[in-house]
């Protein structure tokens, strides 16, 4: 479903040469939660970029969905984004003036969805992320951190995406409201959603299934995660 | 991306920054504002120019002393050249068949008194047929007779506006003594009104005839002006050419372009008058379009700083599936739709102007179809212009980069 094949991703400023991912291969099927875990600057959100199909990998093959995503254009990877990724990031990233239905349906804006098409389908995946009715259409800068957050799994839910990308979605969050997020992730992944956290912090890693764990830019391990928290 | 869903885009991203959107979109409602008024109050006053030449007279040919002189250099006597005598207007009377009527005029301005008032004006010698040739009617009384010329009699018809200065509004002075440059003259009649000003105000005028003006008051047999009347307008051109072959015969002149005289038909008058203000439309007009263009400059200057205060927005939406030409479209239309409701509103401003304008200097300034449409076209293209490269530069920006952006 998602095969890494020999990542490797190298950036050139000014003549100098940063390898961030070197030879980075793993497998991800459908419906698994997986972690990648490591610390900061390991390499983490560059991997995530191209797993989100936002950016191409120096060398190797990133097959999503049976297809080589690593050497599509622009406009391509802009539609693979839109049908198969949904994102998660740690900064929200909600357009401040707008209501919650609207930053939801967003997506679905560029699928050229119908008007009313968006309405539902951005309720039931609100509904899904564990949102109140009640604040549908609340301007999206007056809630609180984690139910713009859970505004955001909404939006990354609505185009029914092949897998979800979340990179440190619990950063910016108490404790507490982390949990209902990570909850959140957990009850997605056991409706059949494949998801994929990122986090340097172990506990949050521990409420996958599997936590890959990666460190300047190569694989450490790759387990199955033995002591999963459940909330 | 659906248009529709392009427009709404558009639009909410433009209403959540209202006292920006409506600063930005006021340079271009001065600029459209301005050139709209300027074109409008320009053809107005081209239009009025137009029909006070035409006004005049009909199918009328001007001959005047001189060497090339632009039209109304000669109107006043004094210091201008002596070159065209009443030999000279009869001559053009006899010879030249298809001219049906020859007025020949000596003018100059005096200062004239009547019962303790004075005024200082035009004074037109002239002879009989200058009604005719210059659609003149009387209001009150006749106008010089054939045999008033002949005997240089002391009578004088009076413009309506000279009438009211040395009468009083509406008198009748017929019968009246006025006092031209201290000889007496009787008032024997007075002209209808025409409506006009400046250097062809026939309503500001005293009439006497030619003869009489050269014995007492000019003081010699040269002539001012020769008008002339053509059969038709078709004629029009052939009198003007018997015109200068007569003259330039009578005056022995073999070089046309050394003529001491100058003969111009009145849609030579009209076609430089029109020129004129044509020419000062658009300077006025190029003025008014700098303006526009600083309120491009404004627009481009928005944009700009929307792309860099929406960056992340511009990031999340690349993320979540919007190609360059999306973000490139909609940006293109957040400048499109600024210059377009500019431009409407700047069409309503400039029509609110040319009407001050009609109100207050009597030009009757109006907006044509084709100045609105031109308006519309104008502030779309300005939108894209200037919102061209904003747009580029938000639809060119990484995905990545632009979500790290703080
Ligand atoms: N555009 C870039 N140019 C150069 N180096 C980069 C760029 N992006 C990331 N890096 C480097 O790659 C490394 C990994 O970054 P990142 O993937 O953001 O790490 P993580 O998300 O695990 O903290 C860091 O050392 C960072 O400085
Ligand atoms: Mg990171």
């Amino acid at each position: 479903m998602i095969e890494c094949k020999h990542i490797f991703k190298t950036y050139e400023n000014d003549g100098i040469k940063t390898e961030v991912l070197k030879d980075v291969s793993f497998k991800i099927n459908s419906g698994e939660f997986v972690a990648i875990m490591g610390p900061s600057g390991s390499g983490k959100s560059t991997l995530m970029h191209i797993l989100g199909a936002l950016d191409n990998p120096s060398g190797g093959e990133y097959i999503l969905d049976g297809q080589d995503v690593s050497k599509l254009t622009d406009d391509e990877l802009a539609g693979i984004r839109n049908s198969k990724i949904g994102f998660v990031f740690q900064a929200f990233n909600l357009l401040p003036r707008a209501t919650v239905i609207r930053n939801v349906a967003l997506p679905l804006v560029y699928s050229e969805k119908s008007k009313d098409e968006r309405e539902r389908i951005a309720k039931e995946a609100l509904l899904q992320a564990g949102l109140d009715e009640s604040r549908f259409y609340h301007l999206s800068n007056q809630l609180s951190g984690g139910q713009m957050q859970r505004v955001a799994i909404a939006r990354s839910l609505v185009n029914d995406p092949a897998i979800l990308l979340a990179d440190e979605p619990t950063g910016n969050l108490d404790s507490q409201t982390g949990d209902i997020v990570l909850g959140t992730f957990q009850k997605l992944n056991a409706l059949g959603r494949t998801i994929i956290l990122i986090t340097h912090e172990q506990y949050v890693a521990e409420h996958a299934d599997r936590i890959i764990l990666i460190k300047d830019g190569k694989i450490l391990s790759d387990q199955e995660n033995r002591d999963k928290r459940i909330i | 991306m659906k248009i529709k869903d392009l427009f709404e885009e558009s639009y909410s991203a433009l209403t959540s920054n209202k006292v920006r959107s409506s600063l930005t979109i006021l340079g271009i409602i001065i600029g459209i504002g301005s050139v709209i008024a300027m074109v409008s109050i320009g053809q107005g006053a081209q239009g009025s120019i137009e029909s006070r030449i035409q006004s005049i007279g009909s199918n009328l040919i001007i001959v005047m002393p001189g060497i090339q002189r632009e039209f109304g250099g000669a109107s006043s006597g004094r210091g201008s050249a002596q070159t065209l005598t009443q030999e000279d207007a009869d001559a053009i009377k006899s010879q030249i068949t298809s001219a049906k009527a020859v007025a020949p005029e000596l003018s100059r301005r005096f200062q004239v008194t009547a019962k303790g008032t004075n005024t200082n004006t035009q004074i037109v010698g002239t002879t009989a047929s200058y009604p005719d040739v210059r659609n003149l009617s009387m209001e009150k009384g006749v106008f010089i007779s054939d045999a008033q010329v002949r005997s240089s009699a002391k009578v004088a018809v009076l413009g309506p506006n000279t009438r009211d200065d040395l009468f009083g509004s509406g008198a009748d002075p017929i019968g009246q003594a006025v006092r031209i440059n201290k000889v007496e003259f009787k008032v024997i009649g007075v002209t209808k009104a025409k409506g006009g000003s400046g250097f062809t105000n026939q309503d500001d005028m005293i009439f006497v005839p030619l003869s009489t003006s050269e014995h007492y008051l000019v003081g010699g047999d040269y002539v001012t002006t020769v008008s002339v009347q053509a059969k038709d307008a078709n004629s029009m051109s052939t009198v003007q050419q018997q015109i200068t072959d007569l003259l330039l015969q009578r005056h022995r002149i073999a070089n046309p372009q050394l003529a001491d005289f100058n003969v111009m038909n009145q849609a030579d008058i009209v076609a430089t008058a029109s020129g004129v203000t044509n020419t000062f439309t658009m300077l006025l007009a190029s003025i008014a379009g700098i303006s526009l263009i600083v309120g491009g400059i404004g627009i481009m200057n928005m944009m700009l700083t929307t792309v860099t205060e929406r960056t992340r927005e511009i990031g999340l939406r690349k993320a979540i599936g919007a190609t360059k030409s999306d973000i490139n479209a909609q940006f293109l239309t957040e400048a499109v739709m600024l210059t377009f409701l500019g431009g409407f509103l700047g069409i309503i401003l400039g029509w609110l102007l040319s009407i001050l304008a009609s109100r207050f200097t009597g030009i009757s300034a109006k907006i044509s179809p084709t100045s609105i449409f031109l308006a519309f076209g104008v502030s779309a293209a300005i939108g894209l212009v200037f919102g061209y490269y904003p747009a580029r530069r938000a639809a060119k920006l990484n995905p990545i980069e632009a979500l790290r952006f703080e």
